[in-house]
Parts: structure tokens; C-alpha cells; sequence
């Protein structure tokens, strides 16, 4: 049996603030009252999600059409970041 | 129980006293300030034991917010435990405003703001600011309005330490100073009244223009901040932008995204006066 990817949904909107500064993006998350300092590409990464769940792979797609990703590793980092946002709460894992 | 009422900027105190002696010191010392007609918090002190009343008496800091581990201290410094118990009153009670630790002065309705660890100038620079064209806002607190991000003022007596204390008086006539404190935890420390303009317009915001983060003993220099340093730094100089939430982020990017930061290097206080001078023109 294949395992599926896990597939990921960013949290609605109202739960996050997100106020971009310069390198770095500071993120409110309203439920835990806690801040978070991200770096790139975790900012884009959110901008991607909409309201329908995505894989790492789905996520890289609408990336490329943005920025030049084409480093093979990148949906291994997209799949580190989203798994580290799901720890965070900012993303929810959908179906694992 | 001797008791002193005191309104600083914002926040009416109570403080009661087991001695005379040190409410008349804060008598003297915020001569120049209103009485509240409602008071935020209550601080006292109170001998360690009832024997301690009367032998080497030491002074238990007691209040509506307390750090579970403060030390006594000697009657002989109780101003300054006075003064402790009223920054923590502030630091842990405080929910109307963001509050830095920092210093801040004011021109032209413009604030400066400075902060930095402890024995980066921060408090001796406002002092001498504040007595050179620039009104004085604060060498301890300031306070950040919620909604619109304006600079409360809260201009307490300047805590000046060491050095500072011969440099101010050379500039400042005697009878504005407290009683000398030495061999405190922060070496010597004598408490500076802040000029009466500054206690007069304590009621009196001013916008954020410039922020500061002073380092004293390196050879002079300028550095600009990163915003996202400047959000960092200034989470941790906040003590109460955890508990105000949303409306602590919202107050704190603002500041963030809306004043330049630089960072300044200075070996004495011309140094440092010639360069907040150069980096204020340079704003105009």
C-alpha cells in the first residue's frame, strides 16, 4: 500500500496576523497569543495555501510559477517547513 | 503606617511605610507631582521582622504585585526599594499601555526613544537631554498608546549610578537631588527630580521618531537596525507584551515598521550627545 503525502491547510485567516518587516516576517497566531519571527519561505509558503488542503509537491507547483525553484531538494524543505508549522499550529496536517 | 500618595504620567501609587523617614525622602523627592485622586497600586514596606524594626532594620518590599524572590534591604537604601517596588508594580501590573523599558525625551512633539541593557547610558542620557532643550519623558518606562502608538510619558526621578551622579551635578543645582545611596546592588546611586516642565507635561504624548540602542565604552560609531532586530530586541524590553496580546503586537509592529533604529557606540557622554544630535538633524 502507498502511503498518501501528507497534505496540509493553513489556518483561516482570522487566526493569523501576519505583519512582513524586511528579511524576516512576524506572525501572530490568535489562539496561543504567541509570536512568531519567520524567514523566507515561510511567508510564501502561507501566501500559496488557500482554502483547499495542499501537499508540499502542490505548494512547490505554485511556487515555480513565482520563483525559480528549480533545486530538487525544494519540496523537501517545503515539506520541513509545513511540518514545523503544523507543530507551531499555523498550518493543520489534514490527512496523514 | 506612614503613608505618600504620588501621580506619575499614567498610574497613581500608594506607598506605605513602616519608618517615617523614607516617605519623607519621596515627599522631597516628587515635590513637583499631583496627588492621585485614584490610586492603580499599593506598595509597602515593612521591616523583614518585627525585631528588624529595630535592629540593622531591613525593608521587605511588599505591594498588589510582587517578584518572589526580592531581596531586603538595608533602611538606608529604601528609597531605592521604594522606587524597585513601584517599577515592579508597573512592570507586572500595567495593561493600559505597551510598556519598554526605556528612556525617552521629547522635541518639537517628536519622542526619542533609547533602550538597552543596564549600564548602556540609556538613563543618564534622557538626564542629560532633558537638561539641554529636550523635554524628559522617562528613564525607566515608556509607554505606548495601544490605539494610536504615541509615547505616554512617565518621568520618575532620574536613577542616576556612579559616574553619572558627579556629571549631573555639575550641571544641576543641589537641591534637586535625593539622599546619595552607596553600595547598593547597582553601586551608588542617587535619585535626580526630573526639570519641572517635564513633571508639569507628564500628561503630554509624543510620537515616536527615532529609536535607539546605546552601547557605552566602544569607539563611537552607527549602525542601523533591522526592523525584525528592533521587533526581537523589543519583545524582550517589553514587560507586558505577552499579556496585552494582540493589541501588544499590533501597538509594537507599528512602532516597528514606523521609526528608524540605529544602533550607537560612544566612550563618554559629549560622544554620545554630538551623535543623538547628528541622527535627529539627519531626520528632519
Amino acid at each position: 500500500m502507498v502511503a498518501l503525502p501528507t497534505t496540509y491547510l493553513r489556518k483561516e485567516n482570522a487566526q493569523l496576523i501576519i505583519a512582513p518587516l524586511d528579511a524576516m516576517t512576524v506572525i501572530y497566531h490568535r489562539r496561543s497569543g504567541i509570536t512568531h519571527i519567520v524567514a523566507d519561505p515561510v511567508p510564501q509558503i502561507l501566501a500559496s495555501m488557500d482554502a483547499a488542503p495542499a501537499t508540499a509537491s502542490d505548494i512547490v507547483q505554485r511556487l515555480a510559477v513565482l520563483f525559480d525553484v528549480d533545486d530538487v531538494e525544494v519540496e523537501d524543505i517545503i515539506a520541513a517547513r509545513l511540518e514545523e508549522m503544523a507543530e507551531l499550529g499555523i498550518v493543520e496536517r489534514v490527512r496523514a | 503606617m506612614h503613608e505618600f500618595r504620588v501621580q506619575v504620567g499614567p498610574a497613581g501609587f500608594r506607598i506605605g511605610s513602616l519608618w517615617e523617614g523614607p516617605i519623607r525622602t519621596l515627599e522631597e523627592l516628587y515635590r513637583d507631582y499631583p496627588t492621585p485622586t485614584i490610586t492603580d497600586y499599593s506598595v509597602r514596606l515593612e521591616a523583614v521582622s518585627f525585631l528588624r524594626r529595630f535592629i540593622r532594620p531591613s525593608v521587605a518590599i511588599n505591594g498588589d504585585y510582587m517578584l518572589p524572590d526580592a531581596a531586603p534591604l538595608p533602611l538606608a537604601h529604601a528609597l531605592l526599594a521604594a522606587e524597585m517596588a513601584m517599577n515592579v508594580q508597573m512592570a507586572l501590573g500595567w495593561r493600559r499601555h505597551l510598556l519598554l523599558h526605556a528612556s525617552a525625551v521629547e522635541k518639537d512633539g517628536k519622542a526619542l526613544i533609547m533602550t538597552g541593557e543596564s549600564g548602556s547610558g540609556k538613563s543618564t542620557l534622557s538626564a542629560m537631554l532633558g537638561h539641554m532643550g529636550w523635554r524628559f519623558m522617562g528613564d525607566e518606562f515608556v509607554l505606548l498608546d495601544l490605539v494610536t502608538g504615541e509615547a505616554m510619558p512617565f518621568p520618575r526621578p532620574i536613577s542616576l549610578k556612579n559616574d553619572a551622579i558627579a556629571a549631573m551635578q555639575a550641571q544641576v543645582a543641589a537641591d534637586r537631588f535625593g539622599p546619595r545611596m552607596r553600595g547598593t546592588p547597582k553601586g551608588d546611586i542617587r535619585h535626580l527630580v526630573p526639570p519641572y516642565k517635564a513633571v508639569q507635561s507628564m500628561g503630554v504624548p509624543a510620537r515616536p521618531a527615532l529609536l535607539l540602542f546605546p552601547s557605552f565604552g566602544f569607539d563611537a560609531a552607527v549602525r542601523p537596525v533591522a526592523p525584525s532586530e528592533v521587533f526581537a530586541r523589543l519583545t524582550q524590553a517589553s514587560t507586558n507584551y505577552v499579556a496585552l496580546g494582540e493589541a501588544g503586537f499590533h501597538a509594537l509592529t507599528g512602532l516597528v515598521k514606523d521609526v528608524p533604529a540605529r544602533a550607537i557606540d560612544y566612550r563618554n557622554g559629549d560622544e554620545a550627545l554630538a551623535l543623538v544630535n547628528q541622527l535627529w538633524d539627519a531626520l528632519a
